[in-house]
């Protein structure tokens, strides 16, 4: 059974400055609980803001480091959650609930990316 | 894939964004219209079904009393989630549609024999005569009827093979044509011991439970073994041209881990859990490029699922956490793998513990199959003599006689000890015994190897 890495994207200048509502953590600690039971989740963590985080780039033999926030990215990963699922489908299915619990006026994107076994 | 009408209006796309090429020019980072496209409704009602059909047939069984008509109960709520779905649109939580529709066709069925009974003045068999119990308001009572479904599946009234089909079928949520390819056999044989087996639970009245008597222990034992038995058969394939069936074994990690969830006070089922995810961690460093079989002594354990590694050592404290008395023969299984996790090399590795731990196993469950491995932690510790002893103590058991392992650990111990030529004779025979073609060739190179001095 393929594992699946779902990079949960935000756009920082419009997620809610106050974070998820209680009832938004709520929904979410249900649903977690629910994949976790359901012998899926493997992982999953929030992150804190890109404001606190460093990109390391490496190009031409050279890194440069760049302090957050990463104003640049209309989008920066949020969090994640690695599962482990018969397929994409699934993954998407489990993908589709996840967002299904956040309210309307938020804007999240999921990418949701096999991981190369082996 | 085909583009079809959204169905599904909280995940479609907004419709503007195909329409409006402003929307792709202006969101940086924003999802690209050209590639969003609204879901399959078939493909993914199947795969809710998939994932929610062990809750519906186990709610309905509770109603219903049969696990055989639970099951026709939930296909025909799947019929009709395919028929109303594309048309109407996914609802909300489509686990709940199902588990509804499937719940309200079996009230219907209850309340149309209940009659049938009453004009015939007697009681169906079996029947509770009592109205059908309340629909369960809150995940918990849905989590009872899914332990009662898996005690069900599991029940010592069927045949081993029996268990694992129904197992996979009602629980794994897998078609009886991927239990087939799974177990390598024809697919009327596994539609038939899955019929067979839902009969005898009806015939036998076994009731919809979870154990709480004295026989609980015993009953669990059965459950934990299933699952074992349908991760070794992915493990160490039985049969066949592959060494490992590796979906088989996810398919067995997934429900060991969805029952540790169900039962968290049971140490035993996290020592299962935390063997199996020890065991899965080595899936990828146990076969060579070329599919051949890499024995643990071999494996580069940098290819090692530390992941999985980690949520072994988890898995294993919490049994210890829970447990209430000496460990069971999977923690101690668990534990045994644990040192196997925790050593750099074959050499490093803590044989004295391995060989106490086999020990202890031995005096829990007696089996020769146990003693065979306390043999080889014995040669690792105080070398291949007094292992060989043990080895030798073993060669007259009966339950041994066609095991491969016998002559094949045999015929190490003596290569060890300089003894090629019966050691060659050893692997011979473990090449024969085999019933696994890429372990027999193993064998057989091992056999070649032996030239005397």
């Amino acid at each position: 059974m393929p594992r699946y890495l779902s990079l949960v994207k935000i756009d920082e200048a419009t997620a809610p400055a106050e974070g998820p509502s209680p009832e938004l953590m709520q929904r979410m600690g249900e649903l977690i609980e629910e994949v976790t039971k359901a012998g899926v989740m493997l992982d999953t963590a929030g992150l804190t803001p890109s404001a606190q985080g460093v990109r390391a780039h490496w190009e031409g033999g050279k890194i440069s480091l760049t302090d957050g926030p990463f104003t640049e990215s209309k989008e920066v990963v949020g969090g994640y959650a690695l599962m482990q699922c018969k397929d994409m489908a699934e993954a998407i299915e489990w993908t589709k609930r996840f967002l299904k619990v956040h309210e309307e006026h938020w804007t999240v994107t999921c990418e949701v990316r096999e991981i190369a076994e082996g | 894939m085909e583009q079809q009408p959204a169905s599904d209006p909280s995940t479609a796309p907004d419709p503007r964004a195909a329409s409006d090429p402003r929307a792709a020019s202006d969101s940086r980072g924003a999802p690209d219209p050209r590639v969003a496209r609204p879901p399959d409704p078939r493909a993914a009602i199947e795969t809710v079904f998939r994932l929610e059909s062990p809750r519906v047939i186990a709610a309905v069984a509770r109603v219903v009393r049969d696990v055989g008509i639970a099951e026709e109960l939930a296909q025909d709520a799947l019929v009709a989630a395919l028929e109303q779905w594309p048309r109407d649109g996914v609802p909300d939580n489509p686990g709940a549609w199902l588990t509804a529709t499937a719940r309200h066709r079996a009230v219907d069925l209850v309340r149309r024999r209940e009659n049938y009974a009453r004009k015939l003045q007697e009681i169906g068999r079996g029947l509770d005569p009592a109205a059908p119990p309340e629909e369960p308001a809150d995940p918990d009572a849905i989590d009872d009827d899914l332990l009662r479904l898996v005690f069900t599946a599991c029940h010592p009234v069927l045949s081993a093979e029996a268990r694992i089909a129904l197992t996979l079928r009602l629980l794994g949520g897998l078609s009886t044509p991927e239990i087939a390819r799974a177990f390598l056999v024809p697919e009327p044989t596994v539609a038939q011991r899955i019929v067979r087996a839902k009969k005898t639970l009806a015939t036998r009245n076994i009731a919809f439970e979870v154990p709480y008597g004295p026989d609980r222990e015993a009953r669990l034992g059965s459950v934990l073994d299933v699952i074992y038995l349908i991760f070794n058969e992915g493990y160490a394939a039985t049969a066949g041209d592959d060494w490992l069936r590796p979906a088989l074994c996810e398919d067995a990690l997934r429900l060991a881990r969805q029952l540790a969830a169900l039962m968290p006070k049971e140490p035993e089922v996290h020592g299962l859990v935390s063997l199996l995810e020890f065991q899965a961690s080595r899936t990828a460093a146990r076969t060579a490029p070329d599919g051949r079989p890499v024995l643990l002594r071999d494996q580069d354990r940098r290819r090692w699922n530390r992941m999985l590694v980690a949520r072994g050592i988890a898995a294993l404290d919490r049994a210890g956490a829970v447990a209430t008395g000496a460990p069971g023969p999977y923690a101690l299984q668990a534990a045994v793998a644990a040192c196997h996790a925790h050593a750099h090399t074959y050499e490093d590795t803590d044989w004295r513990a391995i060989a106490t731990l086999y020990g202890l196993l031995a005096a829990r469950t007696p089996s020769p199959v146990v003693e065979l491995n306390r043999a080889v932690a014995v040669s690792m510790a105080d070398g291949p003599g007094p292992a060989l002893e043990i080895v030798d103590r073993l060669v007259a058991e009966p339950t041994l006689r066609d095991y491969h392992l016998l002559p094949s650990v045999r015929g190490d111990l003596l290569l060890r000890l300089g003894r090629t030529a019966e050691a060659k004779a050893e692997f011979e025979r473990a090449a024969e015994l085999t019933g696994n073609e890429r372990e027999r060739e193993l064998l057989r190179a091992r056999a070649d190897e032996c030239r005397p001095h």
